[in-house]
């Protein structure tokens, strides 16, 4: 049953892809028009429209190219290093 | 009626008694013990301050029973149940005595109410722990056990000697309570350092990833719940407010993130994670607010449970394939879809997804970072979330079961979803996490600072909306590049450099300039102190063999030949004997006439 229901969504790779982006565009608009934000704790969440998305993707590519970078300083090494 | 029976003491009894139970009853057994121990936990144990026990001049205090310690004591019993029936099939009994008696030292200190009680527990579990590394039975696994006690050992040290000049400064007070971390001392710093190792915080934290990526399926299972999650409690107990916890933590957050994206092994990744979640619980504690301490102490719980999933599920796929590494995995999806559902389960957990149990207990930490206007620890904080998910919900279920298929043909054969015991612990996990995300009271009216948290609602709109969008945006971000995270066959150094390669520089030392100026003393010895001696000795030889044995001798001769003529002379016969006697007689006579 799992692996029909993973099997279907993989099958249809394009249309679950832009499912996806559509789910990412309707929640920043409901970040926009819809959320209260005067509780938000700084006035980046309330001033710049869809601050968490920014804050989220900006985080992923920093993580991944940071990391790598500093990875292949030497910090990674060949698996039988302490052998 | 005994008014308080110490869950430790059911788990000891019990792992004594495990090697003398019958085989067929034995996996009822084994569930039992832990459930008994859990129920007394949850039903019998009393508010207040139970087991002094009188010991020399001291009061040793082994159930101080209140809001904090019955938290941590709760989780603690039930992942005991829960790790306990994922290794049902293990055949070793020392295995579960191993654990049972790891779990036991674990709620000795959850429990203690003084210092020494406290050392007592804490080295139970560092020396019941390694046995699970050691149990692994690998090469490696002796070396990877000697180190994880090692470090443990330095860690105990530090905490004992805080220990002791805590006992002094204070005219022998030994209550292990609020530390007073507005005036810290040496000793409060060396308590500290005991503390933070076991909570894994950098410096201190290499052993983790080391032991736990190395450690038994089953044994891992145990060691990821509660070694760090122990420190924690301890740390709240200890040093809430102590301000240095919170650059500590926030580090710690990020490091473990950083680590994990380097990482290989999918159980090493699972332990940098464990470094990163705990990071929010340092933090927390730094942070040191009622609603902070709540949060770390809900996020322990939280943790514990979805922390054992992940590592059930990761350590199921080893269980089955025998291999750990992305590099050698890939697209078990068709053959392990249920240890896929309870890792994904996990990761969404551990991601602080609505619904999941992350989603109530890391937010409370975060929250009480903002309320104390603390907006670098709390944003730093959120951008270590985007990472956790990044590996955790979507880089280690993605390698392994989606991906490009690296498994061998023997790998690819070998793959199906773990026996029952193995998917009755996961899905009981599974559902735990999931329960603990929709029904907040539950864990809320536990927490330490209840009518605080029974306030505190973690599904607002703005907080729903914050998340979904960090979460789904960088999952954006780890589609568009997954290409740049696909695994490579490395390993990272840490900081266990220092001790391992500092092992082989003590190694060469030993080996080159000791050995070096050990043959100098040699030679040195020879020339001036052996030769000289010898001459000596073989001079005085010369002088006993010709001297004095000499003269010795020579008596010896003399009487000897004396002897051999007065022989000669004494034949026997008597004609000799009076020609002997005439002639002396003749000669005495001439000699008188004569004169």
């Amino acid at each position: 049953m799992i692996v029909k229901f993973i099997d279907f969504f993989r099958d249809r790779l394009k249309a679950t892809i832009w499912a996806s982006y559509a789910v990412l565009a309707v929640l920043v608009v409901i970040d926009i028009v819809l959320v209260d934000k005067s509780h938000a704790h700084t006035w980046m969440e309330m001033k710049i429209p869809g601050w968490w998305s920014l804050y989220g993707f900006v985080a992923c590519v920093l993580i991944i190219f940071v990391s790598k970078w500093f990875g292949h300083l030497g910090i990674m090494t060949r698996e039988d290093y302490y052998d | 009626m005994i008014d308080f029976l110490h869950p430790a003491f059911i788990l000891i009894v019990g792992a004594l008694l495990l090697p003398f139970i019958p085989r067929p009853l034995k996996k009822a057994y084994l569930v039992l013990v832990p459930l008994l121990a859990f129920i007394d936990v949850f039903l019998f144990l009393q508010k207040g301050t139970f087991g002094i026990v009188t010991f020399m001049d001291w009061h040793l205090t082994f159930g101080r029973v209140d809001n904090l310690s019955q938290v941590f004591g709760y989780i603690m019993t039930l992942m005991c149940i829960i790790g306990t029936i994922y290794g049902l099939h293990v055949e070793n009994d020392l295995e579960h005595i191993a654990a049972w008696l790891y779990v036991a030292g674990s709620l000795g200190v959850i429990y203690c109410g003084d210092y020494l009680v406290l050392f007592l527990f804490w080295e139970l579990m560092a020396f019941s722990s390694v046995f699970l590394v050691w149990f692994r039975g690998r090469k490696e696994s002796l070396a990877t056990g000697y180190r994880y006690l090692l470090v443990h050992t330095a860690g105990g040290l530090a905490l004992l000697a805080g220990i002791i000049l805590r006992y002094q400064a204070n005219g022998g007070d030994l209550s292990f309570g609020p530390i007073g971390v507005d005036i810290p001392s040496v000793s409060t710093y060396l308590i500290m350092i005991g503390f933070i190792l076991n909570a894994a915080v950098p410096p201190f934290h290499a052993w983790l990833p080391d032991a736990y990526g190395e450690a038994s399926v089953s044994g891992a299972v145990f060691m990821c719940a509660f070694t760090t999650k122990t420190a924690v409690y301890a740390l709240c107990r200890g040093f809430a407010g102590m301000d240095v916890l919170i650059p500590l933590g926030v580090f710690m957050a990020l490091y473990g993130v950083v680590y994990a994206v380097l990482e290989n092994d999918a159980r090493r990744l699972l332990a940098y994670h464990i470094i990163s979640q705990v990071g929010y619980m340092v933090t927390g504690v730094g942070i040191g607010t009622q609603m902070a301490i709540n949060g770390t102490c809900a996020h322990a719980f939280a943790h514990i449970l979805y922390k054992g999933l992940l590592f059930m599920g990761c350590g199921s796929v080893l269980h089955m394939t025998g291999k750990n590494k992305f590099t050698e995995l890939g697209g078990l999806y068709k053959k392990m879809p249920l240890a896929f559902v309870f890792t994904l389960i996990g990761g969404l957990s551990i991601s602080a997804f609505p619904l999941f149990s992350g989603f109530v207990s890391k937010a409370m930490i975060v929250a009480a970072g903002f309320k104390e206007h603390m907006l670098w620890p709390a944003f730093l904080l959120t951008l270590a979330s985007a990472g956790t998910f990044l590996h955790t919900g979507l880089k280690v279920p993605y390698f392994i079961w989606f991906g490009k298929n690296n498994c061998s043909e023997e790998t690819w054969e070998k793959a199906k979803d773990p026996p029952w015991n193995m998917n009755v612990a996961m899905a009981a996990a599974s559902i735990l996490c999931i329960f603990i995300g929709c029904y907040t009271p539950y864990l809320y009216t536990m927490l330490p600072y209840p009518e605080l948290a029974a306030q505190y609602n973690p599904y607002s709109a703005y907080h729903l909306s914050e998340t979904l969008q960090i979460l789904l945006f960088t999952a954006l971000g780890f589609f568009l590049f997954v290409k740049k995270l696909a695994p490579e066959p490395t390993i990272s150094i840490d900081m266990d450099w220092p001790y391992r390669m500092g092992g082989r520089v003590f190694y060469w030392v030993a080996r080159k300039p000791i050995q070096f100026v050990d043959n100098c003393v040699s030679e040195f010895y020879r020339y001036v102190g052996l030769i000289p001696l010898m001459t000596q000795a073989k001079f005085w030889s010369w002088f006993d063999w010709h001297a004095i044995d000499g003269v010795v001798d020579g008596i010896a001769r003399s009487v000897r030949g004396l002897g051999a003529i007065a022989r000669r002379m004494q034949s026997g016969q008597l004609q000799y004997n009076i020609f002997y006697a005439v002639t002396i007689v003749a000669v005495v006579i001439v000699a008188y006439v004569l004169a």
